[in-house]
């Protein structure tokens, strides 16, 4: 090995194939390693760390006096007895958590990747993988580090990975090869691949990536796009090779994970600074006590001499008294309380084995069950104040179901009864039989049958609306075997309504760059797909225009209903009033709608239209644009179709949840990485927003001033509102000093939207404050499109600002740095990713059960934590003052007056002192065996049965219980009678309430109005369509497209493509939303732990 | 923490339903109301009255009397000879007059008692060696280091029983005198047995195995504590089963009071003769002292208490007081708890929204 110079890397070089050129920087291996221990190193390197903890360093000095014979006042074992056991405890379990650690990267390092050594593929693991490597990487696989793609199996060096683990999308993404390197595909040419890479050193940037490659003289700049990164999932490409540029803890992933910081509870913090004053307080009693040592003996122990010879030490009564005050502090040391800690610990355990127990938290459906993954954090629960919730996967469930629609004004999915009464759809409500379809998706449901029957009588309407579907979409067939179809779809919405029209009888079954070809009703037609006009933010729409078997040519289109209205001929204005109200309706019930409508066109302005495009499509400046404006121009005097309505499912109970915690005065932000109308609409669908509220406040701005003229104006608008009459010294006013109590006062309702761009200006430190006024004044908070870094920014924000307890919940790997950075943290378990759920304290199968974790278990535990708590601190005063009292009566010389062996034994381990216990003990301790065996230090025996028999012994302990109970209880009745809590307000109402018999409950219903709607078309993304009419994803035609420059919409041998085709439909590419992973799946969360 | 359980089937992890798991124990708050609360502190302050009252009476039927011996009557000499160290070889006997005016009936029991000794203090209760009392051979002639400085003698014989606590044994005796109608006195017989716990008697005080031999063999090689005049098998010259370390007095010493002021049991009446069989009749009684024990260097006291018991001890006036205090606080509280519902927190006004 070379010897390596430690510096800080400012760029980094790599070489391929070059092991001596790379080996002298000396760049970090792929060997990951989180564990903290090895065999040797444990004990001194755990034990080191258990006695930086005050209370283990204290309890050894503690140890170290009670050596001393002249100062001891207790045996030592009453010390080491406790401590050896807290840190044996401890050291088990940091050992444990240790193994996990080892036994994860050990499997991690263990992987297996194919890497090119000396000419040939060979099997290595991955923790042998250096930089520099070429290796290779096959369908499914995890990307061992983060390499450079030189070259896939698929067209211009394409390749498509899943970036779940690393940003919580799913859905697939494309990488590109450089077009140098992407011809590399052989091995004997990658042999001789010389290149090398210069670029940015290791960071965190998970989107950025700067570097050049230098080749055959020549410079070639890299960026993001062709990177893979650690983490990642190839798919849909049979292999790809790549150059190894970062390893190991350098990737980005690793270097992403932030260092897990140990989360303490509010009352671990406050029992710190309770035992440092009573330490203080412990201190004092030393001092007075020492001081009365000196005392006593310059005045009377000097005399008692003859009896009780001073120690050759003790030559002063001075000395005696400083000798007192340690052992003074080692008799008192029950003050400060070591078992308190373990005691907590074990309280809290007990606490973490309740919610793993709890029946109300598991999800039959999945068979997962709640679990405490933190067992330290339980009475955090009960006062948790913020909860920041991520949206998909959390708060939905991210499926879309095709619910209604209204075709040629009138409207379908409405289940009737008899009487024409509309009735509840439920589980055990009949669905529409499909059978008659054989391509029909099993899974799929809907309760209306009229609208299979329109389908049966072959209505026009219906079944043009539902080949528009089949249609106009950018989803991709996958046929495994004969009638077994899976759609990948961009956006779940799109599946949605694809799979509905598959359902009706329209199935959408193949496609190539110019045909789709559908089954409608069980016949196979085939058209022939002219242009795809895509979607985009501002057109809120797309459509397709094809030709059918017929010759005729159609344009179909879906988006945006007001959008969609404003393009409509004039013929179908009364349908559109009637679709309208549809609309409304729909959209009333918290469904996303779209509006259909086509269009006839003529074959020569076709053409002509057709002749601009294709030029437009050349044209390098303003393309967009221009494409624009045609698309526009062709886009007009629709004929309305009808509107689909689909449910974005929120998870069960949602809606009540949010409802619940709102009563208790929890603030809900929504944090998502979603769009911000998705996001609104998700806001609408479970009562966070309402039409009610008086102002839904939108950031949007672009720079740091709009955001801040926004934050402002809100802010004023909220203030200017609540304090009528004062709106002109708002300004003035120092705001954020006061708001706490604005909080209080302020009725009215609001709501703050903001996006990721203005979150990025609005969570810097100039406008953090204004930010956070705002947020808080506000009923509800919903953050889009932000990043995993700002959504943890975020929570730091609150956590930073407002001493709150916060709360964050999320189910994928961009929810973990937002969990781990919230006090708590929650993981929604039982779905496919696990990264979420490791870096969690909490994790459980639905948002629902938030409900009783915050409300039963949270108030619970602290309730009961708390009283602990107080108990232990009276218990160990009243302990130990006998023992200050005592020492009046006792010149000072620290003699107990209690026996001091039940102090060990009991105090210590049964510190519940159930009174079973503490007699069992008692008789043991003092019994005849005991002292037989060890007379000098069991030499209580008999105490207990001489003294027990003694009826005063009974008197008094009457006596004392009297007195100590009577002021506690005079104090809670009158605090109950005269100021009740809530609590007790509560009680005395269920009391009144039993005593006068059951009555109706009246629940609050969540009331579920509002008026948004046509939300799907703004989860779209754009640049899917020109992928497909391109051909770029389409392996074989890929090779016919690059043959003929430019698209040939005449081609007469479509059909023998499609046939040519039909054979590899199975191997087209995936665009996968929710995809299954494989067995294989990839714990990045391993990483966390 | 998610022990994964061998049940099979698709609810394989589904909690246990059981009442503990679920949190359905059986549990009870209550709820202060106050038609519970102030009765139950009505009842509490009746009950505690109704005990102090009647252990007031109990207390009343009880009889002691106290004498400070120290320096009264002609024992004023012996004190005077004990403050010289030298003089502690030379026995000193005295006498003080004790009459006692009403009969003291039932058993009566005879303490001395100490004031202002501490036998609490910790280094004195570390300063004996329970393994030598339990008589353990090893122990007897190697004390542990605790005796320290009476573990040994000068000329390094162990000593036994060692410690400060031994040696400083309280060696006054007394022989309590009746001077009855009859003009002669008459001693009143004190039982010296049984003064101490059966578990001190049987099992922490034990003499060394005999195997034979006798008690001054086997303590053969120990000397006796510095300040006893006579060796430990030698204490009780009348009863040879009462010497050792089961010598009854030694044992009731050896027990620590917790307090600077204490008494100890010296011995019961014995009732089986007349005139003494109920107890002790009114009349003038002498008690005549064997004085030894020297007080004046920690400015101590030295007393005899005569006493009669009662069900609940000896003559105690700290519980019945206290029940009382006790029962009248809580009255006070009750009365005062009764207005302020009664002005403020009637009918639940303050349960209202």
């Amino acid at each position: 090995m070379t010897m390596c110079p430690l510096y800080v890397e400012k760029e980094r070089h790599v070489k391929a194939n070059a092991w001596d050129y790379n080996a002298k920087f000396c760049y970090a291996d792929n060997h990951i390693k989180t564990s903290k221990y090895n065999i040797f190193t444990f004990l001194p390197i755990n034990l080191f760390e258990q006695f930086q903890r005050v209370a283990n360093g204290y309890f050894l000095v503690l140890l170290i006096l009670q050596l001393i014979p002249e100062i001891s006042s207790l045996s030592w074992f009453t010390t080491i007895v406790p401590l050896v056991l807290v840190l044996l405890v401890t050291a088990v379990k940091d050992a444990t958590d240790d193994y996990f650690r080892h036994k994860s990267d050990q499997q991690v390092n263990n992987r297996q990747s194919q890497v090119l050594i000396r000419g040939s593929l060979q099997n290595e693991k991955w923790m042998n993988v250096r930089v520099g490597d070429i290796i290779k990487l096959e369908n499914n696989q995890f990307v061992a580090a983060d390499i450079l793609l030189l070259c896939s199996s698929e067209p211009y060096g394409l390749c498509y990975i899943e970036t779940a683990e690393l940003d919580g999308e799913t859905n697939l993404k494309v990488r590109q090869a450089l077009t140098v390197t992407s011809d590399l595909g052989d091995i004997t040419k990658l042999m001789n691949f010389d290149g090398e890479v210069i670029c940015e050193p290791p960071n965190n940037k998970l989107d950025k990536f700067t570097g050049t490659l230098y080749w055959r003289d020549n410079k070639y700049p890299l960026d993001n796009d062709n990177m893979l990164l650690r983490g990642c999932v190839l798919r849909n490409t049979e292999w790809c090779f790549g150059m190894v540029i970062f390893a190991g803890l350098q990737t980005k992933l690793m270097q992403n994970c932030g260092r897990t910081t140990f989360k303490r509870t509010s009352i671990d913090k406050l029992m710190n600074t309770l035992v440092l004053w009573i330490f203080a307080f412990l201190i004092c009693m030393g001092v007075v006590l020492a001081i009365g040592n000196t005392v006593w003996e310059s005045w009377i122990g000097r005399n008692f001499q003859v009896f009780l010879p001073w120690d050759e030490s003790q030559r002063s009564a001075v000395f005696s008294g400083f000798l007192a005050f340690w052992s003074y502090i080692i008799i008192l040391n029950t003050v400060v309380p070591i078992s308190l800690y373990v005691s907590v610990e074990v309280l809290r355990l007990g606490h973490s084995y309740f919610i793993n127990w709890d029946r109300k938290m598991y999800h039959s459906q999945t068979d997962t069950a709640a679990e405490a993954r933190t067992t330290t954090l339980n009475e955090e629960l009960g006062q948790v104040e913020f909860i920041f919730s991520d949206k998909t996967g959390t708060l939905t469930q991210n499926i879309m179901v095709f619910r209604k629609c209204s075709i040629d004004g009138r409207t379908y999915g409405d289940v009737y009864n008899e009487f024409d009464q509309k009735v509840e759809i439920t589980e055990k409500t009949a669905c529409v039989d499909f059978s008659f379809n054989p391509l029909c998706d099993r899974r799929f449901r809907f309760y209306d049958s009229t609208l299979v029957e329109a389908i049966k009588l072959e209505d026009p309407a219906v079944q043009e609306f539902f080949r528009l579907l089949a249609l106009c979409h950018t989803v991709m067939p996958e046929e495994k075997s004969e009638g077994h179809l899976v759609y990948q779809a961009q956006s779940p919405d799109e599946g949605a309504l694809v799979n509905a029209a598959r359902n009706f009888g329209f199935v959408f079954r193949a496609r190539t760059p110019e045909t789709i070809t559908l089954c409608e009703m069980g016949q196979a037609v085939t058209y022939q797909l002219l242009a795809i006009l895509d979607f985009n933010n501002v057109r809120k729409r797309m459509s397709v225009i094809v030709r059918n078997p017929q010759g005729q040519i159609k344009l179909y289109s879906k988006g945006a209903d007001t959008v969609i209205f404003d393009r409509l001929d004039p013929s179908s204005e009364d349908l559109m009033y009637t679709t309208s109200e549809h609309l409304s309706e729909f959209a009333g019930e918290g469904l996303r709608t779209l509006a259909l409508a086509y269009k006839d066109l003529d074959e020569d302005d076709f053409e002509i239209w057709m002749k601009k495009l294709l030029f437009a499509s050349t044209v390098i400046e303003n393309r967009e644009d221009q494409l624009g404006a045609l698309y526009e121009e062709i886009e007009q005097g629709l004929k309305l179709l009808g509107a689909t309505a689909i449910e974005d499912k929120l998870q069960e109970g949602v809606a009540e949840t949010i409802a619940c915690l709102n009563l208790a005065d929890i603030k809900i932000w929504v944090l998502t990485g979603d769009k911000l109308e998705t996001a609104m609409n998700i806001g609408y669908s479970c009562n966070m927003l309402r039409d009610d509220m008086n102002e839904v406040f939108v950031v949007s701005g672009h720079t740091l001033q709009e955001v801040q003229q926004q934050l402002r104006s809100a802010k004023e608008h909220i203030l200017g509102l609540s304090r009528v009459g004062s709106a002109g010294d708002v300004e003035k006013t120092d705001m954020f000093l006061h708001d706490s109590v604005f909080e209080e006062t302020i009725i009215a309702e609001y709501a703050l939207v903001i996006n990721g761009h203005s979150l990025a200006h609005a969570l810097e430190p100039l406008l953090e404050h204004i930010l956070l006024d705002v947020a808080c004044l506000c009923k509800t908070v919903i953050c889009c499109r932000v990043t995993p870094m700002q959504k943890a920014q975020v929570v730091e924000l609150v956590k930073r600002h407002k001493r709150a307890i916060t709360l964050a919940i999320g189910d994928g790997a961009n929810d973990v740095s937002m969990i781990k950075t919230a006090h708590i943290g929650v993981g929604i378990s039982g779905q496919e990713g696990t990264q979420a759920v490791l870096a969690s304290d909490y994790s459980f199968a639905q948002f629902r059960y938030l409900q009783r974790l915050l409300l039963v278990h949270g108030r619970w535990s602290y309730f009961r934590m708390c009283n602990f708590l107080c108990y232990f601190f009276y218990k160990n005063f009243a302990f130990t003052l006998v023992h200050f009292w005592y020492g009046f009566f006792c010149g000072f010389s620290a003699q107990i007056g209690l026996d001091k062996h039940y102090w060990t034994a009991v105090n210590h381990l049964f510190i519940w002192g159930s009174v079973t216990v503490y007699f069992a003990i008692l008789f043991a301790m003092q019994s005849n065996g005991m002292f037989g065996i060890l007379p000098s230090n069991f030499p209580f025996v008999g105490t207990a049965r001489s003294c027990l028999s003694e009826q005063s012994v009974w008197l008094v302990i009457l006596l004392t219980t009297v007195v100590c109970v009577v002021p506690g209880l005079a104090v809670s009745f009158l605090r109950v009678d005269l100021f009740p809590t809530l609590t007790d307000k509560v009680r005395h109402l269920q009391q009144s309430r039993k005593r006068e018999g059951p009555q109706g409950q009246n629940l609050r219903r969540v009331r579920r109005t509002s008026s948004r709607r046509s939300a799907y078309a703004f989860s779209h993304q754009q640049g899917y369509g020109e992928l497909i009419t391109s051909g770029k994803n389409m392996r074989a035609s890929a090779v016919s497209s690059a043959h003929s420059p430019g698209r040939t919409p005449h081609s007469s041998n479509w059909i023998e493509n499609m046939l040519k085709r039909k054979n590899e439909v199975s191997s087209f590419l995936i665009f996968t939303v929710k995809t299954h992973l494989d067995s294989s799946r990839y714990h990045v969360g391993q990483y966390y732990a | 923490m998610g022990k994964v359980k061998g049940k099979p089937g698709p609810l394989a992890r589904r909690p246990d339903n059981s009442a503990f798991k679920q949190q359905r124990l059986p549990a009870w708050t209550p709820m202060l109301t106050a038609h519970t609360v102030l009765p139950s502190f009505y009842f509490m302050s009746l009950i505690c009255m109704l005990l102090g009252v009647w252990l007031l009476l109990t207390v009343q039927t009880t009889k002691e009397i106290k004498l400070d011996y120290t320096d009264a009557g002609t024992c004023n000499k012996c004190f005077e000879k004990r403050k010289n160290a030298s003089n502690a070889a030379q026995p000193c006997s005295c006498s003080v007059v004790l009459p006692i005016e009403k009969p003291f009936k039932g058993d009566v029991f005879f303490y001395y008692g100490l004031r202002n000794f501490h036998q609490n203090l910790r280094r004195y209760m570390d300063s004996r060696d329970d393994g030598q009392m339990v008589g353990r051979k090893k122990n007897l002639m190697n004390p542990s280091s605790y005796c320290i400085p009476f573990a040994k003698d000068q000329n390094k014989i162990p000593i036994a029983p060692c410690g400060a606590v031994a040696n400083s044994i309280f060696n006054d005796s007394f022989t309590l005198k009746y001077h009855g109608n009859n003009g002669s006195p008459e001693l009143v017989p004190l039982l010296r047995g049984g003064i101490t716990w059966y578990t001190d008697k049987n099992v922490k005080f034990r003499n060394p195995k005999l195997d034979g031999s006798t008690l001054a063999q086997v303590f053969n090689g120990t000397g006796k504590p510095p300040y006893w005049h006579k060796p430990v098998y030698e204490l009780d010259p009348s009863d040879s089963t009462n010497n050792g370390f089961i010598n009854e007095d030694l044992i009731v010493w050896m027990r620590e009071a917790a307090f600077p002021n204490f008494k100890k049991l010296y011995g019961v009446l014995n009732r089986a003769n007349p005139p003494f069989t109920k107890g002790l009749p009114a009349g003038n009684y002498s008690i005549e002292i064997q004085y030894n024990f020297p007080v004046q260097y920690f400015r101590g006291r030295k007393e005899v208490v005569l006493t009669t018991l009662t069900w609940f001890g000896g003559q105690n006036h700290f519980l019945p007081i206290a029940y009382l205090v006790t029962s009248s606080l809580i009255l006070l509280i009750a009365v005062v708890l009764t207005v302020l519902w009664w002005k403020f927190g009637k009918n639940g006004k303050n349960m209202e929204e």
